[in-house]
């Protein structure tokens, strides 16, 4: 069913480090490649090796510059997937219950077998975390290795997203944000994780944890003042010169 | 938005047709058999015509019956029920006209407010998506409701009832472009909001996730298409609203006008449901420093 299930105790997630991520794009690799071959439908890909290749991601990396109104520039690596919402405007829409949130975890999930592929839970989500299969016809989303997390066939140190478990920097963490005793809530208490988009109240259950504030490298240099490169104050030749140079068209007053 | 065919082709002729069937169905004109056969075959034509067109941009149309059992909550979903009760209703009152040449008028009256519930429940499928806040504002089911009745009044001859509705509908729709032009910077959402990184600084998109294209940016961002809106904006209202109704006016007189003002009118909703689409920017526009 469509209608959205009373909020669960247990909300599983992800909080995400943008202080930590490097953009090496691993968690998007280990994420097709476990989700190609489990859970559903494989993730197609069009024209991989040719001019115009396109596929379907549950996980992209994007890349921000982020100009601060003083000193240098910052790039920031950006993952983004399913957040899992609470108020999950993407199963609301879904006309035939296909999409659905899960009540004891709050994951959500595509039952494949009723998608229709109208692409309207697409629409109705702000982050862009689902995509249209084009050589399957339906909907894909992020798991959240629903079939890992709980799976007791593996390993306990697997049992958690490929994303998470592959991730080479620890920027990628998982756990229950409905408990807030637990390391990742305990995580974004102290780091002071956000929501994206929060305006469109969606009630996102990942978190992403702010870059931490650059320091500033202090002027220590005793030497400096002395090596100022350019003459202000030019006296004979060098200022005749300065003079000279000025004069012609298009030189530097 | 992607401007996909099927669905400019269904918004424009399922509008048209049930448009019809409301008037049908309220008893504006009153055929009887032959006449009303061809009458409610032609707004069967549209409506169903523009129904199954809808069903092509459909991953997998052959489990669409799916799609009647969640009208709690979708509007997708509602939307079909809605037509497929409509439909069987006015098929009852027309089956009454036709054969019987007896009209069931409570069952028209029925059936024509249902029509005008299909149109209503397209239109709230756009006016609820909150990531796309063009659509999301009162004018969006005004405009398909004025559409419909208008269009169908155009094409059941009544002059004076489709001269006013199409007038009003192109006064609206002005207003319309104007609000929708900037509602997404009203919306608050950014790309700051969208990165949450806007404390520190401006945002940029950087790079992408892929150097190739992906669904998101196919289906949702459609910047190219916007570029000759504004001369498209002008014909719309031209063909759509002001040519029809100077025909109705002035010139409404024999069946050649009539054809001309109805095709002049459905190339113009054709030209604004394209722009319905193509300028409408969904938010996640935003992860790509694109809108």
């Amino acid at each position: 069913m469509t209608q959205l299930p009373p909020p669960s105790t247990k909300k599983l997630g992800l909080v995400i480090d943008l202080d930590t991520c490097v953009g090496c794009h691993a968690c998007v690799i280990s994420c097709k490649g476990w989700n190609t071959e489990n859970y559903g439908a494989p993730l197609s890909d069009q024209d991989p090796y040719g001019a115009d290749p396109s596929g379907t991601f549950l996980n992209r990396v994007h890349s921000y510059e982020v100009q601060p109104e003083q000193g240098a520039a910052q790039l920031i690596h950006f993952p983004k997937s399913c957040l899992h919402c609470e108020d999950a405007p993407c199963v609301t829409v879904c006309p035939t219950g296909a999409s659905y949130k899960r009540s004891e975890d709050g994951i959500v999930l595509v039952n494949e077998s009723d998608c229709i592929g109208c692409g309207l839970c697409a629409w109705a989500c702000p982050y862009g975390a689902r995509e249209l299969d084009a050589k399957e016809g339906v909907m894909k989303k992020c798991t959240l290795c629903v079939d890992r997390i709980y799976n007791e066939n593996l390993p306990e140190e697997d049992r958690q997203p490929a994303c998470v478990r592959t991730c080479p920097a620890g920027a990628r963490h998982f756990g229950d944000l409905g408990d807030e005793t637990s390391d990742v809530s305990i995580l974004v208490a102290e780091r002071g994780g956000f929501d994206l988009m929060p305006e469109q109240g969606t009630k996102p259950v990942n978190k992403y944890l702010p870059p931490r504030p650059k320091d500033v490298m202090p002027e220590f240099d005793v030497l400096a003042p002395y090596l100022e490169p350019i003459a202000s104050d030019g006296k004979g030749f060098v200022g005749w010169l300065d003079k000279a140079l000025s004069a012609l068209p298009g030189g530097a007053k | 938005m992607h401007p996909a065919t099927s669905v400019i082709l269904f918004n424009t002729f399922s509008g048209l047709g049930f448009g019809l069937l409301f008037w049908l169905g309220l008893g504006a004109l009153v055929p009887t058999g032959l006449g009303a056969f061809i009458w409610f075959t032609i707004a069967y034509l549209l409506a169903v015509g523009g129904l199954i067109a809808s069903t092509f941009h459909l991953g997998h149309p052959e489990r669409a019956l799916k799609a009647f059992s969640q009208w709690k909550t979708s509007w997708l979903s509602r939307e079909g029920v809605c037509a497929v009760f409509a439909l069987l209703v006015m098929a009852i009152y027309g089956a009454g006209l036709v054969f019987a040449e007896t009209r069931l008028a409570f069952v028209g009256i029925i059936g024509g407010l249902a029509s005008l519930g299909v149109v209503f429940t397209t239109s709230m499928i756009y006016t609820q998506m909150k990531t796309v806040p063009r659509w999301r504002h009162w004018t969006t089911p005004a405009m398909y409701l004025l559409l419909s009745v208008g269009g169908g009044a155009l094409l059941s001859n009544q002059k004076t009832m489709a001269a006013v509705l199409l007038g009003i509908a192109g006064l609206l729709q002005v207003y319309a472009w104007m609000g929708g032009d900037v509602r997404l910077a009203q919306s608050g959402t950014t790309m700051a909001t969208a990165t949450g990184l806007g404390h520190i600084g401006k945002v940029r998109a950087f790079e992408p996730p892929h150097t190739g294209t992906n669904y998101l940016m196919r289906e949702f961002i459609h910047q190219v298409g916007r570029k000759h809106a504004q001369q498209l904006r002008v014909i719309t209202l031209v063909l759509g609203f002001a040519l029809p109704v100077l025909l109705l006016l002035f010139f409404f007189n024999n069946h050649v006008v009539a054809a001309i003002a109805v095709l002049s009118h459905i190339a113009g909703v054709l030209c604004l449901r394209w722009l319905f689409f193509a300028q409408a920017e969904h938010v996640v526009g935003l992860y790509y420093g694109k809108r």
